[in-house]
């Protein structure tokens, strides 16, 4: 059943407002002004999302809501229109996007309570909510790259938002770069889908219709295109081998990555997948790709968050592999777990995240572990927070990771990736060490921090400490909307998303208590191993260290992967830009010359001698040999005839 | 193949003609190696002053203008001799054509390209 | 009055272009007959002429006729063009005033020559002969070689203008040839009768045709500034003023491709499979060069050169398709990208106003906090350059290349897009450099209402194009069908044979 729903149309716009009006009346109306309307449009989208979400849900299963914005582009053929489409899968990121983000613009408040430059801020941060949003209600596909690129251009704004810097504007551009690449693959994929059916004559882009007449796309053709979309989504998930530009991205302010970089930008790689399903569900070798580089790239971040002493590029490779474990799940067909842990992620993220910032907020700006320790005694309130979030990214029974994470290890050992599932249960140890070393570094041990600074350490205002309370309780009772298949009301969130995403079928109890057990088993190996080195014989991680010294080296430094990176890829291409074409035409042959008479170039003389020095007739030159190119080519294939 | 034969052999009779007289030249030809034989002019002046002089700019716009005209000339030639078959529109388009070039002149007498103060 | 039909017919053809060309000898006239500091207002001669033209290009509205005898064609197309280039001459205008005074160019000479110039790309438009095609390139050509060295005081100008005019000349030369071959093996220089004879495969390929088109390919490749013929792009466009630049980044370029997209996509286009490797070639090349050279520029105008020899590239990824869906989706993005270059020119022009400084990548640092309505509009012509959603950029190019994918082209597709991701980095660096950059303190910048006009006209055009883009990709569909159709029936009789 499909119903005409225009107040999504207001959910899509109300962003749009804010960013309208924090742009042009900002800075002149003040700060408080600012706050409000940031804060009160993202509510107004989240009430608006419930309200859809409500409705939906008194609709028989397999209907959506839609509105239309309006026509966009009619070429010949070619039909798209401004098309939003409101159905389960939407409804729950909408609700996400809207809900996180709206705790996250309050919690920002009070974090760039400082900053002369909020308006900007939450301009930016109102125009990736409205981006976001588009992303998740687009009806077709060209409309969600729209918002696939806004978000994009908003993680760029915010991660150079501090400019000053110019690391950060660096690293700004990094991040736009490496997802520009991703972005190649998008692309292509979408080029391919469109004339794969455009060759029977579909020119459609539309989800609804795609899935209709997915039956028309050979699985040859599925594979290019589902391979190319998901090089796509490892940019903007920040997979293998596109994931450098996360953990570069923190040097952004704290809430941002919190929304964009944890709770919601990050996972739209899994929503596309999941949106696609049915296409992906053509290609098994696709499925088999995304499990694979899902899984080996939630091992290996996890590996590399053990060594890092920067808290918030813990978080960030813990959030890299959290989107593997997404991946994970997807690629072995079990889409809604992929989306339900997508929704717990998105709640223990930014609680993590938030918590974080609350530490770095208190401590002036300090992001190092070593010399945080001890903050239990200040901070009661965010060290509650954040053992929440901690028990909860690290999936202890009970808490809101245990159930979506233990779904998906459950459907990858039950479609017979067994191998899979065993690197996934490892990486669950290594991330309930990872974590609780955090946790354990930053609020146990002797305070490493100076005495007068230890004393000004102090609790965030009401307005940063209301969201870490309200996600804090999301994290820990958010997975009571997915509880495993007969336990109570069951998977509620599972059935909600079946008639879009499909579902896998479980496993037998018996088996699932006993996977259950070994996952939980193995994340409490994990954190009674961080107990006892972070804890009870603080000294024993240096000594291991000392001892595996190139290990640790080697994930200390990442793996040497951005080093790499630089010398395949960074170097090449501007080798080239310079060496053949910046160069070599204009100035080699020119700078040869002239330095070569050591004479000075100064104005006038510079045109004459550019000009006489053989220049132009090096242009010639070039000219000319593009010439007898072409007319030997046409010379010759006269003579062929 | 018959119809390009006779280029073909114009083009080899003309190769052959002119290399004949290079290298019968080449042969023949007498030869004196002295120093006036090197000079620019072999008129016994000796060469003075710089071969870059520099000419008066009026000279090249005097020169511009008299091509701009002298070609308006070679233009009216042919319409004056079918003027008939052209008939009005003809007219209109030559009356165009002139007043255009009329145009530039008062340009040209404007900008001072005939004062030679 | 019957008598008068074919006349009137005709007179419709030429009144636009005839306004801009009546302005010019105007503007002349009376620029001369004024004392330097009151010749400044001949702008607003040239202005209302340019609006006058683009209102008159209705006349050229209609279905497709010929006139003169076969000189220039009355459709759709012809008037997109004379629509369009027009208002961008006209948006130049606008944004010329207080440069010229500030460059100290003699303002009488300047607009008359930029009117001329905009009635050779018009011309090139309308052509329906080869030797129009070519008198309205060298009408446009020559005003823009003295154009671009019309900085008398800057040295680099004056190098500008001469490297541009030996190689235009150089390439003239290439152009005349191969329309003269083309006239001796086809026996004329009407584009219909050229048609329909290389229609006949005897004809088609003989080697006068095939060399006359490589030679015709030299010659458009030179003006569209396609690799490898594009060497004299960075330097006329470096040294040329500002506003001169977006006249030939825009204008020529729009005159070149009218030429060249209605010579090759619909008069010639019985030989595509003759053509379309060797514009598969330099569209290859183009977007490679363009892109990988943009990355070292610090020049902005350096930048945006090769940023147009880039999009140049795209453009002849469409035109390598050849198929008649392309059509349309090559006359939006000319518009889109039109506007989106002529905004950041007149950035350049208000930068360097403002600021006294040069075009130099440092000399925008810190932009967004002299001048944030600057600033902004400059985001916005670079990001709609750079192809992100869902600004006009975005569109043309996802229009372009999915109707070539649709063709098979798709290594050319893939090295397309994989261009287009590279172009992000330099573009972005603008954006960098504006926001992210500490610049000195600069002084309080010239208020110039003619140029935030110019600068609202092509703001609001690339996001209004690329939002709405319907409207505009019907115009352009209408405007392609209409030129196309002279070829409808002789195809069908082609294929009933």
């Amino acid at each position: 059943m499909i119903v005409e729903f225009p107040a999504l149309n207001l959910l899509l716009l109300m962003p749009a407002i804010g960013v309208a009006f924090n742009l042009f009346f900002g800075y002149r109306l003040g700060r408080s002004a600012v706050n409000t309307v940031s804060v009160g449009v993202v509510a107004i989208a989240f009430a608006l999302s419930v309200w859809a979400t409500v409705k939906l849900a008194t609709m028989p299963p397999g209907s959506c809501l839609q509105a239309q914005l309006g026509p966009w582009i009619y070429a010949g053929p070619l039909r798209l229109d401004v098309l939003l489409r409101f159905d389960a899968l939407a409804a729950v990121m909408s609700l996400v996007v809207s809900g996180v983000g709206c705790l996250i613009h309050i919690y920002s408040c009070g974090y760039m309570g400082e900053d002369p430059d909020f308006a900007r801020y939450f301009a930016y941060m109102n125009l990736f909510t409205f981006s976001m949003l588009l992303l998740v209600l687009a009806g077709n596909l060209l409309l969600m790259f729209v918002g696939w690129e806004g978000v994009g251009l908003c993680s760029y704004l915010l991660i150079a938002f501090w400019y000053d810097n110019p690391l950060f504007a660096f690293n700004g551009r990094k991040a736009f770069v490496v997802n520009r690449i991703g972005d190649v693959g998008f692309l292509l994929g979408i080029f391919v889908l469109f004339s794969a059916f455009a060759s029977h004559g579909l020119w459609t882009l539309d989800f609804a219709e795609m899935r209709e007449r997915a039956g028309l796309i050979s699985p040859a053709i599925a594979t290019i295109a589902c391979l190319l979309l998901f090089f796509g989504a490892t940019g903007k998930s920040a997979q293998i081998p596109l994931y450098v530009w996360l953990p570069d991205a923190m040097v952004g302010p704290t809430p941002v990555s919190a929304l964009i970089h944890a709770a919601t930008m990050v996972t739209a790689g899994v929503y596309v997948v999941a949106r696609l399903n049915f296409l992906f569900a053509l290609s098994p070798s696709t499925m088999e790709a995304v499990a694979t580089i899902g899984t080996v790239t939630a091992f290996f971040a996890a590996t590399i968050a053990l060594a890092q002493s920067d808290i918030k590029r813990v978080l960030a490779y813990s959030t890299i592999s959290q989107i593997g474990y997404m991946f994970l799940g997807a690629g072995v067909g079990a889409f809604g777990a992929a989306i339900f842990h997508v929704v717990t992620h998105a709640f223990f993220k930014a609680l993590l995240f938030l918590g974080a910032g609350s530490v770095i907020h208190a401590l002036g700006g300090e992001q190092d572990m070593n010399r945080m320790g001890g903050l239990r005694r200040r901070m009661p309130l965010t060290h509650a927070a954040m053992l929440a979030g901690t028990l909860a990214i690290s999936a202890v029974p009970g808490f809101s990771g245990f159930f979506s994470k233990d779904e998906i290890l459950q459907a990858a050992y039950t479609s017979g990736h067994k191998t899979l599932w065993l690197i996934a249960v490892v990486t669950a140890g290594l991330t309930g060490l990872y974590m609780f070393r955090l946790f354990f570094l930053t609020f146990y041990g002797k305070p490493r921090l100076s005495e007068e600074r230890f004393a000004e350490v102090h609790e965030p205002p009401f307005v940063m400490a209301m969201p870490l309370v309200v996600l804090a309780a999301l994290s820990v009772f958010g997975g009571l909307i997915g509880l495993p298949e007969g336990v109570l009301w069951g998977n509620q969130i599972g059935a909600f998303l079946a008639p879009i995403t499909g579902r896998v079928s479980a496993a037998p109890a018996q088996a699932v208590m006993l996977l259950s057990a070994i996952t939980s088993g193995v994340t409490f190996i994990g954190i009674i191993l961080a107990l006892i080195g972070y804890v009870v014989i603080p000294t024993l991680p240096e000594r291991l260290a000392a001892w595996a010294q190139g290990l640790y080296r080697l994930l200390w430094s990442k793996y040497y992967v951005d080093e790499l990176y630089d010398f395949l890829i960074t170097r090449p291409v501007l080798f080239l830009s310079s060496a053949i074409l910046g160069r070599n035409v204009d100035s080699l042959a020119i700078d040869a010359v002239v330095d070569g008479t050591g004479e000075a170039v100064q104005g006038g003389a510079t045109a004459v001698r550019r000009v006489e020095t053989g220049n132009v007739q090096h242009y010639v030159l070039i000219y000319l040999g593009g010439v007898l190119l072409i007319v030997g080519y046409y010379l010759l294939s006269a003579l062929r005839h | 193949m018959t119809t390009w034969f006779p280029v073909a052999l114009m083009t080899a009779f003309a190769a052959l003609v002119v290399g004949l007289m290079v290298t019968i030249n080449a042969i023949v030809g007498p030869r004196s190696r002295d120093p006036v034989k090197g000079e620019a002019f072999e008129c016994g002046n000796p060469p003075s002053g710089s071969a870059w002089r520099r000419f008066s700019v009026h000279f090249y716009l005097t020169a511009i203008l008299f091509l701009v005209f002298d070609v308006e000339v070679v233009f009216l030639y042919p319409w004056a001799v079918t003027i008939r078959q052209l008939g009005a529109t003809g007219l209109v388009e030559a009356g165009i054509f002139i007043v255009l070039m009329l145009a530039g002149l008062i340009y040209a007498l404007r900008r001072g390209m005939l004062d030679w103060s | 009055m019957q008598a008068l039909g074919p006349l009137i017919l005709s007179w419709r053809s030429v009144l636009a272009p005839g306004i801009v060309a009546l302005t010019a000898v105007v503007t002349m006239l009376v620029g001369s007959g004024l004392s330097e500091d009151e010749s400044e207002s001949v702008g607003w001669i040239a202005l209302t002429g340019l609006v006058a033209a683009a209102i008159a290009s209705l006349a050229a509205s209609g279905d497709h006729i010929v006139t003169f005898g076969g000189s220039l064609i009355i459709d759709d197309y012809t008037a997109f063009f004379y629509l369009l280039i027009p208002v961008c001459s006209a948006v130049v205008v606008l944004f010329s005033f207080d440069y010229v005074a500030a460059l100290g160019l003699p303002a009488t000479e300047y607009y008359a020559l930029l009117l001329f110039a905009t009635t050779g790309m018009m011309l090139m438009a309308g052509a329906g002969d080869l030797i129009v095609m070519f008198l309205g390139l060298e009408t446009m050509s020559i005003s823009a070689y003295v154009m671009a060295a019309m900085a008398q005081r800057d040295p680099k100008s004056s190098e500008a203008g001469l490297k541009y005019f030996l190689l235009g000349a150089f390439s003239t030369g290439f152009l005349l040839y191969g329309i003269a071959l083309l006239y001796g093996a086809t026996g004329s220089i009407k584009l219909e009768a050229v048609a329909q004879m290389v229609r006949k495969h005897s004809i088609a390929l003989s080697p006068f045709v095939l060399l006359g088109l490589g030679l015709i390919l030299v010659g458009f490749g030179f003006k569209v500034a396609a690799a490898p013929f594009h060497v004299w792009t960075p330097d006329a466009y470096e040294g040329a003023p500002t506003s001169v630049t977006a006249l030939m980044a825009v204008g020529i370029k729009l005159g070149a491709f009218a030429g060249f997209i209605r010579v090759l996509l619909i008069y010639l286009a019985p030989l595509h499979a003759q053509w379309s490797g060797v514009l598969w070639a330099l569209a290859a090349l183009s977007m490679t060069v363009g892109n990988l050279a943009a990355l070292a520029q610090e020049n902005i105008k350096r930048m945006l050169a090769y940023s147009a020899i880039a999009h140049a590239g795209y453009i002849l990824v469409g035109m390598t398709a050849g198929r008649s869906e392309v059509g349309p989706a090559l006359l939006y993005y000319l518009l889109g990208y039109a506007f989106a270059n002529l905004g950041a020119f007149a950035v350049l022009v208000a930068v360097e106003q403002a600021q006294q400084s040069g075009t130099k990548l440092d000399d925008l640092s810190g932009l967004a906090r002299n001048h944030p309505m600057l600033a902004a509009a400059m985001a916005l012509f670079m990001l709609s350059l750079m192809g992100m959603p869902p600004l006009a950029g975005f569109v043309g190019k996802f229009y372009i290349f999915s109707v070539a994918l649709e063709s098979r082209y798709v290594w050319l597709v893939i090295i397309a897009t994989l261009n287009s991701v590279v172009s992000a980095y330099y573009y972005a660096r603008v954006i960098v450099a504006m926001y992210m950059r500490e610049g000195a303190e600069r002084q309080a910048q010239t208020r110039q209402p003619t140029l935030l006009f110019a600068l609202a006209v092509a703001a609001l055009a690339t996001v209004i194009i690329g939002l709405l883009p319907h409207p505009y990709i019907s115009a352009s569909s209408a405007a392609y069908a209409s030129a196309e159709q002279v070829l409808r029936p002789a195809t069908a009789a082609l294929q009933t044979k």
